[in-house]
């Protein structure tokens, strides 16, 4: 029962709650990054280290933090370990350094990481704030990887560069260019919402409003208003 | 006359050719999620654009004459916590001060402190070495082209809410298909203001 709990916490991120498909968050570097697979991963991975070490040492500090400036600690905290991983990158990495650029320092400002640690780590223990962290960042790097991989296969006609179809169809360049992103990200979306339909949950139609850190600022504006009409039973 | 054409195309590429939603995905939140009135997204884009520009000139200084060249390390953490002093300065200071401003944009500010495209901004700034001066009609022009990204798309969501769309396209991922038709007209600005 008990085990069932942790593996719990744990799957919820990569199906039932993926961060890109089902809360839609950090949506830049899924556009932005998944030009290739490889960087898909990086990306992915990258963001699963912060995640998992943000969520860690905030839920230690959950009771020292006082709320009213629960939000720029957190995001100190973020930042901190965004510096590590991006020396980490550029010293053993540096090609995906190079892939990613700015984005990896951008990942402080991914709201995937702080969505996790005002939601879950700051109101849970540490293994599950832990597990949390795990499962969402290997949710978060399928879904990139995925999508660098259609990406790169429709855009360049390989996968991880090796050649699939590039030598008998010429690709088409648009799918690495930015609306090419904008496209596969509205399909993969779109296929996901047609699964949960299938499995009697509801479709995505707005942007993750319930899981954004900034909800209740947002409330006043538009935000809350939109997802409460375009909930689709 | 040559650091006014300079200044003009940087103006013109931010704005149109490096269009920071449509060919850089940065601010996508925004983008996708308040630009489903004209109004509302022309408030948050003139916070964002404020912002971004009072943002760069405190964030430059502070790197070139504080962080570099030793501590260029710190830049993330430095240029984050900076921002959202600057957003909370920026709220307090229009509440007292100009009112009307603050209560049209007010909502906006906090939503902005983890807006990427204002954190980007500053540091694509200082990875593309543009000296001072470049470096705020940069932050300008990213948040003109962030304007007119949104007011253009918020016409074309208006029309979406009309659409019949088949039922498994309904919500976001026709959203997500139009912002490829927009992007996708965007891209015949390459080459403007190189």
């Amino acid at each position: 029962m008990k085990n069932n709990k942790y593996s719990g916490y744990f799957t919820n991120g990569i199906v039932k709650e993926n961060p890109v498909l089902r809360l839609v968050l950090g949506t830049c570097p899924t556009l932005a990054v998944t030009t290739a697979a490889i960087n898909g991963i990086g990306m992915g991975l990258s963001a699963t280290l912060v995640l998992v070490c943000s969520n860690l040492v905030i839920s230690l500090l959950r009771n020292v933090i006082p709320d009213k400036v629960r939000i720029p600690a957190f995001i100190t905290i973020i930042a901190g370990f965004v510096s590590v991983v991006q020396m980490l990158v550029k010293a053993f990495l540096p090609s995906i350094d190079k892939a990613l650029g700015i984005y990896l320092p951008l990942i402080v400002v991914n709201c995937i990481i702080l969505a996790r640690a005002e939601m879950f780590a700051s109101k849970n223990s540490v293994l599950p704030s832990v597990l949390d962290g795990l499962g969402m960042g290997v949710g978060f790097t399928a879904v990139l990887t995925l999508m660098g991989a259609i990406r790169e296969l429709l855009g360049a006609g390989t996968i991880f560069s090796l050649p699939v179809t590039a030598n008998f169809i010429s690709p088409m360049i648009i799918f690495l260019l930015p609306p090419g992103g904008f496209f596969v990200f509205g399909m993969l979306v779109a296929a996901s919402n047609a699964i949960a339909k299938k499995n009697g949950k509801k479709a995505v139609m707005h942007l993750g409003c319930e899981s954004c850190p900034s909800k209740e600022i947002c409330g006043k504006a538009e935000c809350v208003k939109e997802e409460e009409a375009g909930v689709n039973e | 006359m040559n650091s006014s054409t300079t200044i003009a195309s940087i103006l013109l590429a931010a704005i149109l050719t490096n269009n920071m939603v449509l060919s850089k995905f940065l601010g996508i939140c925004p983008f996708l999620g308040v630009s489903k009135k004209t109004n509302t997204a022309f408030s948050m884009s003139v916070a964002v654009t404020l912002v971004m520009v009072v943002a760069t000139a405190v964030t430059w200084p502070i790197y070139n004459y504080i962080l570099a060249p030793d501590y260029t390390y710190l830049e993330t953490i430095v240029f984050i916590l900076v921002i959202a002093a600057i957003v909370q300065l920026i709220e307090i200071f229009l509440k007292r001060y100009i009112k009307p401003i603050y209560n049209a944009l007010g909502i906006y500010l906090p939503l902005i402190t983890t807006n990427c495209a204002v954190l980007g901004i500053t540091m694509l700034n200082i990875t593309n070495e543009l000296n001072f001066i470049q470096s705020l009609f940069n932050a300008l022009g990213a948040g003109l082209g962030f304007m007119l990204a949104m007011l253009l798309f918020s016409g074309v969501r208006e029309r979406l809410e009309t659409a019949d769309v088949p039922e498994f396209m309904k919500g976001l991922p026709v959203t997500l298909v139009a912002a490829a038709l927009v992007s996708l007209s965007f891209l015949g600005f390459a080459g403007i203001g190189g």
